[in-house]
């Protein structure tokens, strides 16, 4: 049986087809955007920027490919059709008569929906892990760029020796199969997921320990939501079953934020160093507040600006890790969606057949350029004040 | 300066130390110890048998005397023949000596590569001048393109010039080597057919056909990120007092850039060039195995894959060095190249 092909032109037609549910939020999005950016503050004024607007659209563009995968992919990401083996973009697949847009794989699956399904993992992983990596950086940047001494020197000397370590050679260590027999990743994922528990926890304790009231449920929430989540992370013992990782994926993670937060640390500490030094701090000093409420509700609050540029930047940098770690095929599955692992298996065969290489190069490129891009409209923005 | 750089020198030891225990450490932990047990025996063989081939090789020995052993401050002991009683070498493959003797790290023995069958230093160092050529290839390209970019730039700031290349920057560092490689591989390789997409003939003969993917691949990456750094220092510079002196002087544009520009913004770019050295390990990885180039990046991964313990912590503790040097070589020459900087 011959497989019959579509021409070019339709092929580009059917995949922007095929996005219209990404079309219309992004629209919903862009255009509400548009209309109240006076009243959005920093995100508005991106608006203003032709670079700004290209950032927050290749952005918003993967966000809803991710929200709405099962609705834009034709097929199933692991389904296999034997006669679609090595197909050319455009196949059109005979029992459902749907079409291989960018063709088949050497395994016989959808590139196209293999595409849009990687973009799942991508955009669950590299945002949260950036996060943790924040929550990290913070809470153990401030204390020694504020108090200096001892501390800092300690807190500096484990977090250059984590930046000395080359990255590739870090992952090739922490994620093996071999690791997740010992209890080496869950207690570092013990380890690293207190740190937003504590981090939320102070804040709160600092800012409201004369008001009971407040105090208490705040707390409660952060300690029940926080215990909750961490059960489920670390112990996978979350006893209403709905927060669960794959110990793969729970390897991945954590040797991605071990490897992120040194850098947010560095960030940080000499923002803390900077702007501890201002008559607001000195102001709180006089007033008698405690160290930790000036670290996080006077220091804190205005070292947003760079923060935010720096998460920009980072989620895109731990995209690329992630694609790194696809691509020497470490912690995930080995018949996982995901862009790096597709890379990998597309670049063996570039000889034969290239269209399977150039969706997820093209995908993962554009979105950490979108990512940087943002990065560098927030950076421009925030300055001009 | 002088006690400075003896301190850092100092920390830096003191670094490589604590890393070299940590990935001795997890090289070390049972599930690799039992893969490398299982690699290097018959298939099927049973848990006692990799047991005793683990004892008998001198793995089950402690932990800290291994690590002495490797990092020569504790003698290598001969292990025991279990047929004759005597002393017997190791692996015969990289003349143990028989009798115990300090030969470690220290008195430059890097151990015995199971992989390769071989020792290490005569697999590890082919490997390190390999991928020497490479990168001094990649620094050729990647500096001067890089610094011309980021003078264009910044330059004029503003300018249609600036943002036309500031946004090719950014693209630049939004790709990967891994995506870079795979995209130039097709341009250049599949539908051009002018290089060749793999550069494992390189080993025989460098040749621009087989050379240039790889140099391009892994300079692509770099080249943003320099000219970015480059472009923001240039347009410090520019905005200076000096800088307006010597326009209203009457000096042309031109001129003022070269000669009075140019010096003051290209201290910045130094350092950054320098700690650029960690990604290029990572890049260097990437793209050997991706261009079946047989160098050290090649070899950290035959090693990290097969377990190969004296060799990756060879590898490792090359990289570290690397690593540290390079920050110790930034700091020195920042303070030589700015002297308003003072280190205390």
């Amino acid at each position: 049986m011959q497989v019959e092909y579509i021409s070019a032109f339709n092929v580009i037609l059917g995949v922007i087809g095929r996005f219209w549910p990404v079309w219309i939020a992004l629209a919903i999005v862009m255009g509400a955007s548009f209309a109240y950016k006076k009243k959005l503050g920093l995100y508005g004024q991106l608006f203003d920027t032709g670079v700004g607007v290209v950032g927050v659209g290749i952005c918003l563009f993967w966000l809803f490919t991710a929200i709405f995968a099962s609705t834009v992919a034709p097929f199933d990401p692991l389904a296999q059709v034997p006669i679609m083996k090595d197909a050319l973009p455009g196949g059109i697949e005979p029992v459902s008569k749907l079409v291989y847009y960018f063709g088949g794989d050497k395994l016989a699956r959808d590139v196209f929906s293999r595409m849009v399904f990687g973009s799942q993992i991508v955009l669950i992983i590299a945002p949260a892990a950036t996060g943790f990596a924040l929550m990290v950086g913070i809470t153990l940047g401030l204390p020694a760029g504020y108090y200096g001494g001892k501390i800092d020197t300690v807190l500096s000397f484990l977090a250059n020796l984590v930046l000395a370590f080359p990255v590739i050679l870090l992952f090739y260590l922490l994620v093996t199969p071999g690791i997740m027999d010992t209890p080496i990743p869950y207690a570092m994922a013990g380890l690293f997921f207190l740190f937003p528990i504590i981090f939320f926890s102070v804040l709160f304790w600092t800012r409201y320990k004369n008001r009971p009231d407040r105090l208490y449920i705040l707390l409660g929430l952060t300690l029940v939501i926080g215990g909750w989540v961490y059960a489920g992370l670390v112990f996978d013992a979350d006893p209403l079953k709905i927060v669960h990782i794959d110990p793969n994926q729970l390897n991945i993670f954590v040797a991605v934020v071990f490897a992120s937060s040194p850098g947010v640390f560095r960030i940080v500490r000499g923002l803390t160093m900077d702007i501890k030094t201002r008559d607001y701090v000195a102001a709180a000093q006089t007033r008698g507040e405690s160290p930790w409420y000036i670290m996080l509700w006077e220091i804190l609050p205005n070292a947003r600006g760079p923060l935010i540029v720096d998460a920009c930047l980072r989620i895109g940098y731990t995209t690329i890790l992630l694609g790194t770690l696809g691509y020497f095929g470490l912690g995930l599955a080995p018949e996982s969606p995901d862009w790096g692992t597709a890379i990998k298996d597309a670049s063996r065969l570039l000889r034969s057949f290239i269209h399977p290489a150039l969706p997820p190069t093209i995908a993962l490129m554009s979105f950490v350029l979108g990512l940087n891009l943002l990065a560098d409209s927030l950076r421009e923005q925030s300055m001009k004040d | 300066m002088l006690s400075f750089v003896l301190r850092r020198l100092g920390t830096m030891a003191l670094t490589m130390l604590c890393l070299t225990i940590i990935v001795f450490f997890l090289i070390n932990l049972d599930p690799n110890l039992k893969k490398l047990a299982i690699s290097q025996t018959e298939m099927h063989t049973s848990a006692e048998q990799l047991e005793s081939w683990l004892a008998g090789h001198g793995y089950r020995q402690n932990f800290f005397v291994r690590y002495g052993q490797w990092l020569g401050v504790m003698p290598k002991q001969p292990v025991t023949d279990a047929a004759t009683g005597k002393p017997a070498q190791r692996f015969s493959f990289c003349n143990d000596p028989l009798v115990p003797t300090y030969s470690g790290i220290l008195q430059g023995d890097f151990g015995c590569s199971t992989k390769f069958k071989t020792t290490v230093a005569s697999k590890l160092f082919p490997a390190l001048s390999a991928t020497g050529i490479l990168m001094l290839c990649v620094l050729l390209v990647m500096i001067p393109i890089s610094l011309l970019i980021g003078i264009l730039a910044g330059m004029r700031e503003g300018s249609r010039t600036d943002r036309t290349l500031s946004v090719a920057s950014i693209a630049s560092t939004a790709t990967p080597e891994y995506v870079s490689g795979v995209i130039f591989t097709v341009i250049f390789a599949s539908w051009l057919g002018w290089l060749n997409g793999s550069a494992a003939s390189a080993s025989q003969g460098i040749t621009f056909y087989n050379f240039t993917l790889p140099v391009m691949t892994l300079a692509i990456y770099g080249i943003g990120y320099i000219a970015r750094m480059t472009r923001a220092s240039m347009v410090e510079v520019m905005t200076q007092q000096y800088i307006r002196t010597a326009r209203l002087k009457g000096l042309s544009f031109g001129s003022v850039v070269v000669k009075h520009a140019l010096r003051n913004a290209l201290i910045a770019p130094f350092t950054v060039i320098m700690l650029q050295f960690p990604w290029l390990l990572t890049g260097v990885v990437i793209v050997e195995v991706m261009f079946r180039y047989q160098g050290f990046g090649y070899t950290l991964v035959e090693a990290a894959g097969n377990n190969d313990i004296d060799l990756l912590l060879g590898c490792s503790l090359v990289s570290v060095f690397i690593v540290l040097i390079t920050q110790l070589i930034s700091d020195v020459g920042y303070a030589f190249l700015n002297p308003r900087i003072r280190v205390q």
